[in-house]
């Protein structure tokens, strides 16, 4: 971001409640046949909070989610280093990582559910590979940026390959590897909802997906919310960290 | 610059052979999936015989129409936006959030209002696309240099004439990778949403192939699909560092 926000928290609540007037104002308009108001789609989610049945569905979700994130962030540094130490295999391999970052994933997913088989490894799969590039990418880049000086101290340290990394390599780029985990996570979660929206038989996603084929409106909505605010809250902490990590 | 594009070569070159040696060896099974050669003469044939250009074409002109409304209205956006000092600030939170926000979990909400037509699936790629572009507009009109506003000031040009005259080619190779990101997004918005609710397109297609195990349908098109992504997106990636070099800045 260029030009640095003036207070952000004033805005935050001008934003999130201008939000909410806006799906008030659509809700007047197009009415009870296809959406509820924020009060309503709230009242809602309260009393579907209480039923044991929807805590099952989000366990589900969390659970794939939080593995796929494991695979996604530890693959990610992975490829991430090797490529940003090799000069030339970063060159090469970086533009096909974001042509690969580009294409419509979920194209995908037949292969992977044919792969892993209908349950929760195929939705952890597809989760992990949504997240896996972004994180691969701005490992390389932040490795790939690294003041050479840092490297040469370690050199006349005589630092084997392991402590490099740990002592050296890791915490000069944690700020830019930080920002890769948080679009990961964004991404993964995204990746896993999908999935279970695809094929599955239980999580938030296959809970949407038995909503509109129920024509629930109630449930649709409160499901939505959920996921957006879940997304938006979490990205919200992250980035505050993210950027009190890039400004020191 | 070669050795680079050897390496390339050879990395896409080996995936493929060891896919291949592993359809054959019958590692991967095949129900799983047919060896590459296969699914290369199978997208031949289906090409050749014309079938599903009904799907390819409506797939195709959805994301057209998502990427070119995000696009356009992106841009005229950023720049008002860029203008607005509170307005930008108040936003901004929302563009920081906004890849966060699992934009297909409004799908269901779009069928509900709209039907279950084009409308949903293009307004699906349409949002996801056209943030990226807002916001790489304003990046790129943020690094106008003083001196360029200056000129359009002295020149006493409207508004409107410094976008169009000053700024915004300024702006070109912003531009570009918007265009870029957009056209990624739109593709992954339009085929995304056929996939999990549709009558017709590409990503219907696939997923009906998959319900009903039909491989010899379902490989050809999804290389289709990955193949169209690949060659857009490299295709504005090399224009984009064409203009960078003439720009000397790469």
């Amino acid at each position: 971001m260029q030009g640095e926000s003036r207070a952000p928290f004033r805005n935050t609540v001008i934003l999130i409640v201008g939000l909410f007037l806006f799906w008030e104002l659509a809700y007047l308009v197009v009415g009870e046949v296809a959406l509820r108001s924020p009060w309503e789609t709230i009242r809602f989610l309260g009393n579907l909070m209480r039923t044991d049945v929807f805590w099952l569905h989000l366990a589900d979700t969390l659970k794939a989610f939080t593995a796929a994130l494991a695979i996604a962030v530890a693959l990610g540094l992975l490829i991430g280093f090797a490529l940003g130490l090799h000069r030339l295999s970063g060159d090469a391999m970086e533009p096909m990582l974001v042509s690969l970052y580009s294409i419509p994933k979920i194209t995908l997913y037949p292969i992977i559910l044919l792969t892993f088989g209908l349950g929760i490894s195929a939705k952890i799969a597809f989760g992990a590979i949504h997240g896996i590039i972004p994180v691969a990418l701005f490992t390389l880049n932040a490795v790939r940026n690294i003041k050479p000086i840092l490297i040469k101290t370690g050199r006349v340290f005589k630092l084997n390959p392991t402590v490099m990394v740990r002592a050296i390599l890791f915490p000069a780029a944690v700020p830019e590897i930080f920002t890769g985990i948080r679009v990961g996570f964004s991404l993964t979660l995204i990746g896993t909802v999908l999935g279970e929206m695809f094929a599955a038989q239980h999580g938030l996603g296959y809970l949407l997906m038995n909503a509109i084929s129920l024509y629930n409106i109630d449930l649709i909505m409160a499901v939505t919310f959920l996921l957006v605010l879940f997304a938006a809250s979490v990205n919200g902490l992250l980035l505050a960290i993210d950027r009190r990590l890039h400004h020191g | 610059m070669s050795r680079l594009r050897i390496y390339q070569f050879a990395v896409i070159a080996g995936f493929i052979l060891l896919l291949e040696a592993l359809c054959l060896a019958g590692v991967i099974d095949k129900i799983t999936m047919p060896p590459p050669h296969i699914i290369v003469r199978d997208l031949f044939r289906m090409l050749l015989a014309g079938r599903y250009f009904g799907d390819i074409g409506k797939s195709l002109a959805n994301v057209l129409l998502a990427f070119g409304s995000a696009y356009v209205l992106g841009v005229i956006t950023g720049t008002i936006l860029h203008g607005y000092r509170t307005a930008r600030d108040i936003l901004d939170p929302l563009f920081a959030t906004y890849y966060a926000i699992p934009v297909f979990a409004f799908y269901p909400l779009f069928i509900v209002i709209f039907g279950l037509g084009d409308g949903p699936q293009i307004l699906i790629g349409f949002l996801l696309a056209i943030v990226a572009v807002i916001v790489t507009t304003l990046n790129g009109l943020d690094r106008v240099p003083p001196v360029l506003k200056k000129t359009a000031r002295v020149n006493k040009l409207s508004p409107l004439q410094t976008a169009l005259r000053i700024t915004l080619p300024f702006c070109a190779p912003y531009l570009l990778t918007a265009a870029k990101l957009a056209l990624a997004y739109a593709f992954i918005g339009v085929i995304g949403s056929e996939f999990i609710m549709a009558r017709a397109g590409m990503g219907y297609e696939i997923s009906y192939a998959y319900t009903n195990f039909d491989n010899a349908t379902m490989y050809p098109l999804i290389l289709l699909i990955l193949l169209l992504s690949i060659a857009a997106n490299s295709l504005l990636s090399h224009w984009e560092r064409v203009l960078l070099a003439r720009r000397g800045q790469k």
